[in-house]
């Protein structure tokens, strides 16, 4: 299987690598997959509050290359974006430009799914004036 | 993809090592030169069709042919008469179940095998079922070989035929082949084992290990793909097989088709090379796997052999490192060719059948990596690929969420994940 030259930068140098505190009522923190699918991804956001603009983003995934590309460049596009704009990225956006094969296509809508599980983590922190009729969340795993 | 290695910053490759090292031996060899020279003859001086009884250019070629019969008669201790030439051993797995299957329907129609048996085995006993024979597969222990007592109890009085591999492609363990026959033979059921992975790199004689049916592949053992051979045992007891191949009766009416020279040639030479240097070769092996698991253990904390680790090959080595999936790992040793059992890995996006018959989880089989060391790998290159692992197990796991949690003092196992596999 060839990988394409980005998701190989991707690989080598990711973006953003790391963990921001989730206990911050600005961080935004999504956790989706499962290891026994072989995919977790973990993607978290740091969100101004006056601006509602994402400021940073980390992530840590566990996966294939082309899942550690997807969650790289979602915390690269998110950055800078507003949390609205954020939620209008479509994995179909990363599918593209990673030059995702049809196999590797979840890749792209669990890193989509994480953005909007992070999203909806912080969503839930701003309280519930924030949480009603809001735009459909993924669901964050817990710990039990 | 370029072979230009992504090589971290800690990692120099040393002169004596050149990219990229090859050592996925399992699933397959390179032809030793000394095999690829013993054939070229036959493509252009010695063409002859073996089956040409009526002039020079067949008869040398059928000497040729006799000669490889005999070397591989040799090394797995059987008789030149039992040995057919197949196209491989996924065609002799298929000869070998259907062939006996179809023999001897009048006398039953239960089959035994086992989980981890290669898709060649598997897939033909799922043909049969389809056309109204009974399959037992039996377990594995969580060493990934089978319990005699399993086998034993699934015997019945419509059982035929038992077939059970002598070594695993994936995990490299041994069954217990010789008490497998043994029983077979005491209950009048035939055995037949897929010795692909064994014959040339561990002792396997047809005779001592009770084994009636074997099936051979050249390309494991340094010979050239597209050529294989089944063992038919003729004495104690007599097997038949009905041919799967109709056409001219080659091969005592058992497989026709013209004989591939050049590759019979090939397989040969390499039994020979095998039944000369097997022993010295199976102690280096062991030796350089031994090597490259102790500087991968010792240096890396939760990583999980799978499979015993006694009864296996000697060049064998497939380890699960915790928290790290397989392809990224591959990903990153990527100038090394090595393979592994994550579904990421698969066309189908299955995880390997064979670690998840072991127990093992679905999430150690998606951080596996199998190292298949063969006769032409060095010390050298052990040397460089421990020290390559490690560094990008390490890199991985910085990047990985589960390392982290576990680090936190997490349970893993007790977290309710977002995204619960669907059934499989």
């Amino acid at each position: 299987m060839a990988y394409s030259d980005k998701v190989l930068d991707h690989y080598t140098n990711p973006r953003n690598v790391g963990s921001l505190d989730k206990n911050s009522s600005q961080v935004g923190t999504g956790l989706v997959g499962a290891p026994e699918c072989g995919d977790v991804m973990k993607l978290q956001i740091k969100v101004n509050p006056s601006t509602n603009i994402i400021e940073d983003a980390k992530f840590k995934t566990f996966g294939c290359g082309s899942a550690i590309a997807s969650s790289s460049l979602a915390t690269e596009w998110v950055k800078g974006k507003t949390v609205d704009e954020a939620m209008a990225i479509k994995n179909t956006d990363i599918v593209k430009e990673l030059s995702l094969p049809p196999v590797k296509i979840h890749c792209s809508v669990l890193a989509e799914d994480a953005i909007r599980a992070a999203i909806g983590d912080w969503k839930k922190k701003q309280g519930p004036a924030q949480t009603p009729g809001q735009t459909e969340s993924a669901p964050v795993a817990q710990q039990a | 993809m370029s072979t230009t290695a992504m090589i971290s910053e800690n990692t120099s490759v040393p002169k004596d090592v050149r990219l990229p090292i090859y050592m996925d031996n399992h699933a397959t060899t390179r032809t030793d030169p000394r095999v690829l020279e013993e054939m070229l003859p036959y493509f252009s001086d010695t063409f002859g069709n073996a089956a040409s009884r009526n002039h020079e250019f067949g008869w040398m070629a059928e000497q040729a042919v006799e000669q490889a019969r005999e070397r591989l008669a040799k090394l797995i201790g059987a008789n030149t008469k039992e040995i057919i030439f197949t196209s491989g051993a996924t065609e002799s797995d298929n000869l070998a179940i259907k062939g006996v299957a179809e023999m001897y329907r009048e006398k039953g129609n239960h089959i035994i095998s086992q989980a981890t048996e290669h898709k060649a085995v598997l897939d033909t006993c799922k043909r049969l079922e389809k056309y109204g024979y009974r399959v037992t597969y039996l377990p594995v222990q969580k060493d990934g070989r089978i319990d005699l007592d399993d086998l034993k109890r699934a015997m019945d009085d419509k059982t035929i035929l038992v077939t059970i591999m002598t070594a695993n492609n994936e995990i490299g363990v041994l069954q217990p082949i010789r008490e497998i026959g043994a029983l077979c033979h005491e209950r009048g059921v035939l055995f037949h084992t897929d010795a692909v992975q064994a014959v040339g790199k561990v002792p396997f004689n047809v005779v001592q290990d009770n084994v009636d049916v074997a099936s051979i592949s050249a390309h494991k053992f340094y010979g050239p793909k597209g050529v294989g051979a089944l063992y038919v045992r003729r004495k104690g007891p007599r097997v038949q097989l009905v041919a799967q191949i109709d056409g001219g009766g080659h091969e005592r009416g058992m497989r026709s088709g013209t004989l591939n020279v050049p590759g019979i040639v090939g397989l040969g030479k390499a039994a020979a090379l095998a039944s000369e240097d097997m022993a010295a070769e199976a102690v280096r092996l062991a030796g350089l796997r031994d090597r490259l698991k102790d500087k991968i253990m010792g240096q890396l904390d939760e990583v999980y052999i799978n499979g015993s680790v006694e009864d296996r090959l000697p060049g064998n080595l497939n380890i699960s490192f915790a928290y790290v999936e397989g392809e990224s790992l591959l990903m990153g040793i990527n100038d090394i060719a090595v393979s592994s059992g994550s579904a990421c890995t698969s066309a189908t996006l299955e995880p390997s059948y064979v670690l998840k018959a072991l127990g093992a989880g679905d999430d150690l089989a998606h951080s596996s990596i199998r190292f298949g060391i063969g006769r032409f790998n060095t010390v050298a290159e052990v040397d460089y690929v421990a020290e390559r692992v490690v560094d990008t197990v390490n890199r991985l796991r910085e990047l990985s969420p589960l390392y982290e949690m576990a680090k936190e003092g997490i349970d893993l196992t007790k977290v309710q994940w977002a995204a619960e596999p669907s059934a499989h």
